[in-house]
């Protein structure tokens, strides 16, 4: 059986996510797949993306590859990156594009009038680069990372959750933004950990030893930060 | 605190192989792109640049090679550029490994390349090369576009041929003066300023480094939202760490 299941839906270069896995994992069987039912079979799933929104979801769907996300992204293990993170919203403003709908929110283009940095220097979109990630609430997939540690973004819209308790990590960039979100058996991030070096390889590390508590009936109770 | 400014060295290949010594205490192999990658990975750059110089088409095929190679082992993102000519190249880079693909000459000859790899790959993964000369006169500084290494002047204003690749979709311009490159003099600093004032994607400053004061010029004066360098680094001269050090003195914020 597959022990990592990394969906390919034709966007991006998903050879960088699988070898970093192989790397902090040589002994665990990693698929890049498109095949729904190595998806669904899978002990653990990264949902990758890179690009448009629009085609991402598009492309996905032309794969026939939904019903596994969505069931995979409702019972394992589950690690989505960048456009893979946006999917799994209710709606992005890229195109107006409705996404998976699993995480309630939107995703959102930085706004220009905040594109301006402490000196009043423009700031570009894409983000691009390294930004610290400010850890908001503890979780095992921040295990061993220090906090304020950078990871290597590339990114013009980002997730806007409907509810604060999914915000697992923030960054700043002209204003604060949800870099990674988390529930139950989901964890998401804005990031690609696989091109983070040191702190990067250490989330996919840890995302592979996580044992996702069984779902809890009860969401509010378990998701909501302890302040 | 926020983003950093990136330091991006770059390594020219040909038939597989670094070119250009390299001077890294402890090397066993200067040639080989992965003990070079890694090195600077360790010393903490912030991406690298491979720049394929292979003149013919026979030798060309093996930066593919390099990069799968690479990007097996070295976990920062990688930019692969010269001679992409379609589409098909933009593909073949990015299945290999890289996370970006930077398009020069190519792009002159047929700017619809760029969106159509823009439009098929998305705008993060697509850099516009602009090698951009100083057109000699009075009145406002004026920069031409240059092709096949610096070689062909295209009679293209540097700044609008920009605007229009940012128009295009492109991500991220790695912008060259071949005024300065090879004089170790520093950056063109106008042209970077003109151009980084004038677009909304990021810049690369590159061409001239010879100190790490340039570097953090680039960045205060030039405003380049990164800055490439080669000779400075290759020749064991100074550390991308060292470098980092100099800018964060200087108070630029970088990932150290």
């Amino acid at each position: 059986m597959t022990d990592v299941a990394v969906v390919d839906y034709g966007m991006g270069n998903l050879r960088s996510v699988a070898k970093a896995i192989e790397h902090v994992a040589p002994r665990l069987t990693v698929a890049v797949t498109s095949d729904a039912g190595v998806v669904v079979r899978a002990s653990r799933v990264v949902f990758p993306g890179q690009g448009a929104m629009p085609d991402c979801m598009r492309e996905m769907d032309a794969r026939g590859l939904r019903q596994a996300v969505l069931e995979a992204a409702r019972g394992k293990p589950f690690l989505g990156i960048c456009i893979g993170l946006q999917m799994l919203f209710e709606a992005s403003e890229e195109g107006d594009t409705p996404g998976l709908g699993l995480l309630p929110g939107r995703v959102r283009r930085f706004p220009p009038e905040k594109m301006v940095d402490a000196q009043g220097v423009r700031l570009k979109v894409p983000h691009m680069g390294w930004n610290e990630v400010r850890q908001t609430v503890p979780h095992p997939l921040w295990e061993g990372i220090p906090q304020g540690d950078r990871f290597y973004f590339v990114h013009s819209y980002f997730p806007d959750p409907a509810s604060r308790g999914l915000t697992a990590g923030e960054s700043v960039y002209g204003m604060a933004f949800t870099c990674a979100a988390a529930r139950d058996n989901i964890f998401a991030v804005q990031f690609h950990p696989e091109k983070s070096h040191a702190a990067g390889l250490r989330l996919l590390a840890n995302f592979l030893q996580w044992q996702p508590a069984a779902r809890s009936p009860k969401r509010e109770t378990t998701t909501t930060p302890a302040a | 605190m926020g983003l950093a400014k990136r330091i991006i060295p770059c390594l020219d290949v040909t038939a597989g192989r670094v070119v250009k010594g390299i001077n890294f205490v402890g090397l066993r192999d200067a040639g080989d792109p992965v003990e070079v990658a890694r090195r600077y990975d360790e010393q903490g750059a912030d991406e690298l640049a491979f720049l394929d110089i292979t003149a013919s088409s026979d030798g060309r095929d093996l930066i593919v090679g390099v990069v799968e190679a690479v990007a097996a082992q070295v976990f920062i993102p990688l930019t692969v550029g010269g001679g992409v000519r379609t589409v098909d190249d933009v593909r073949r880079l990015l299945n290999a490994g890289a996370d970006k693909v930077s398009i020069n000459t190519a792009a002159v000859q047929d700017p619809r390349l760029v969106e159509a790899a823009t439009a098929r790959y998305g705008s993060q993964c697509i850099v516009v090369a602009v090698d951009a000369k100083r057109v000699p006169g009075s009145g406002a500084p004026r920069w031409e576009v240059y092709t096949h290494g610096g070689r062909r002047p295209t009679g293209l204003d540097a700044l609008e041929w920009g605007r229009r690749m940012e128009a295009a979709g492109a991500g991220e311009i790695l912008l060259t003066s071949m005024d300065r490159d090879g004089t170790r003099s520093g950056f063109d600093l106008e042209l970077t300023r003109a151009y980084s004032d004038a677009l909304s994607i990021p810049v690369i400053a590159s061409g001239g480094v010879g100190s790490l004061d340039h570097l953090a010029d680039g960045i205060l004066q030039g405003r380049a939202d990164a800055v490439l360098a080669a000779s400075i680094f290759h020749y064991g001269e100074f550390t991308v760490r060292q470098a980092k050090e100099h800018l964060a003195r200087r108070g630029i914020e970088v990932r150290l």
